[in-house]
């Protein structure tokens, strides 16, 4: 059965990439859409991800089809975002939400307006949008998102003490080492990484789903942060490949494909899970009646 | 004695609203003393200060050699986030930051200092708990441990007894002792004024400015609590106009 869904798919060498590209997103973007999750920045992820367009869209005029130029696009438009709603929020009395929705909106209505102008067909923005259809990818983006998780698992492994003490006690951080703004820093960083290989594999709309779904999916299973990144990790693959294979079947495009996989997972988590799911609630809750 | 912590027109506050204006004096080595005030008098503020948290908008802070990371700070429990998911020894362990850094690793004979801070606050058995299931009391003796790994010159603890029972506030008071006898500078912010009386000699009642600084008892009388609350009140109220008239 597994060989006959996975031997078609296998003898394209593109898909094959796709295949790869989601392994490599899940162990990098899991830990972030943790971190996400423990610091209630969910949201900032999904504002921060759409933000990329416009930085993409340049990069594509500049470059083209480049697939560097509009990494390079993206990374840039992403970390300026995330600064410049956090110094504007600072700066002025506006709430941080409102001031990322603000962002958010924008960015899309200027990214796409950007691609547009320029003559982009609609088969094309499809693709910017929610990922290439049939789990199609080409060794260049392969490479480049190999290559941001590299990155993000070595800064992340660097930053992770400072990481976890400035998400529970940050006062306490601050009285016993500068480490905890440099660390917010570098995980922004690895944050606008991830979110661009995840534009890369599932598009600018639905590329946060492979890190945020499965890390709240992770939290129905599981207490400390280790195993949060591992049940997320393992939750990201499984949606990354069922989803991927799904893309091919059914032409469905794979950034929609992947996150409809996570959100079944979610689902299915929020029912069953060990801690705090549903059914247990209900089983617990008649063990206290009778 | 020599002087361990001194104010030099100290005004410290937040996106440039202060919260302590215009505090002078000097904190002794060995001093144990209460900092009391009506809630937003700046205790918090002040021992942010303090620590380095934040930075002064005027004046400043010196230490008497001491280095402003070998200070054991104890955070108020609100600003912890109590449902992140850490174990209480990995939380405790987190006091030997000095030793171990970001990267250090925490074996051998550190494992032994951690569970013998761990016993000596009285929560063997607990270390693989995660703290959000730990009962006010209990995450305040885990909040002791990591200070006694500390192992510091100077504690600052932020409300240390709020929502504890009062067997823990014995225990906990017991060390905050052994402490002033090893000739440790120890400063609490506290709100039970019996309690400051009978184990604290020294208050600074602070309302955003000094009210009163000194012997416990000549600090706390009831005439000094009024005017401190009368001075918070004012100065909300102050703000409040401030603030009116510069929307007119």
């Amino acid at each position: 059965m597994l060989n006959y869904v996975l031997a078609e798919p296998l003898g394209d060498p593109d898909v094959r990439h796709s295949l790869v590209a989601v392994l490599a997103l899940s162990l990098s973007a899991a830990p972030v859409g943790v971190f996400l999750m423990l610091r209630r920045m969910s949201l900032v992820g999904d504002a921060v991800s759409h933000a990329i367009l416009p930085g993409v869209a340049v990069g594509f005029l500049a470059g083209g089809l480049s697939i560097i130029t509009m990494t390079i696009g993206g990374i840039v438009a992403g970390i300026a975002v995330a600064l410049l709603s956090g110094l504007i929020t600072r700066m002025t009395e506006i709430q941080e939400d409102a001031s990322l929705a603000v962002f958010l909106l924008l960015s899309l209505a200027l990214g796409i307006v950007i691609v547009t102008i320029n003559g982009i067909d609609a088969a094309r923005l499809m693709d910017f949008l929610f990922g290439e259809a049939e789990a199609k990818m080409s060794a260049e983006k392969l490479l480049v998102i190999a290559a941001n998780t590299t990155i993000s698992l070595v800064a992340l492994a660097l930053v992770y003490r400072p990481l976890v003490l400035e998400c529970v006690d940050p006062h306490f951080l601050r009285s016993v080492s500068p480490a905890g703004g440099m660390a917010h820093f570098v995980f922004l960083g690895v944050l606008v990484l991830n979110l661009v290989s995840g534009f890369h594999a599932l598009g600018t709309l639905l590329g946060v789903g492979i890190m945020i779904v499965p890390a709240a999916i992770s939290r129905f299973w599981v207490r400390d942060v280790s195993g949060l990144v591992a049940v997320s990790a393992g939750s990201a693959l499984v949606s990354g490949i069922a989803g991927m294979l799904m893309s091919f079947y059914t032409h469905v495009p794979a950034g929609p494909a992947v996150t409809l996989v996570a959100g079944a997972l979610y689902c299915a988590s929020v029912v069953f899970g060990p801690v705090g799911g549903l059914l247990w609630r209900w089983v617990s809750g008649r063990h206290l009646e009778a | 004695m020599a002087a361990q912590i001194e104010f030099n027109n100290l005004t410290l506050g937040y996106e440039r609203h202060p919260a302590v204006h215009h505090l002078n004096g000097v904190i002794e080595e060995g001093a144990l003393l209460a900092v009391v005030g009506p809630n937003g008098a700046g205790k918090s503020t002040l021992f942010k200060g303090i620590v380095g948290s934040i930075k002064p908008l005027a004046g400043a802070i010196a230490l008497g050699g001491v280095s402003r990371r070998e200070i054991a700070y104890m955070p108020q429990v609100a600003e912890i986030d109590r449902s992140f998911p850490i174990t209480v020894y990995d939380m405790i362990a987190m006091g030997l930051w000095r030793r171990a850094g970001a990267f250090g690793s925490v074996g051998g004979k550190l494992h032994e200092k951690i569970e013998e801070a761990i016993a000596s606050v009285g929560l063997t058995g607990f270390e693989s708990r995660a703290i959000g299931g730990l009962s006010g009391g209990q995450f305040q003796r885990m909040l002791f441990a990591r200070l006694l790994l500390q192992d510091a010159r100077i504690v600052v603890l932020d409300e240390p007894f709020n929502a504890v029972d009062s067997k823990t506030v014995e225990e906990l008071l017991g060390l905050i002792h052994r402490w002033h006898s090893e000739k440790r500078t120890i400063l609490a912010a506290l709100h039970d004024i019996g309690l400051v009386r009978e184990n604290f000699p020294q208050t600074l009642l602070l309302a955003r400015e000094p009210v009163a600084w000194g012997e416990t008892g000549a600090v706390l009388t009831a005439a000094n609590l009024r005017k401190a609350r009368q001075m918070c009140e004012a100065f909300d109220e102050e703000a409040q106009e401030c603030v009116e008239t510069r929307a007119a």
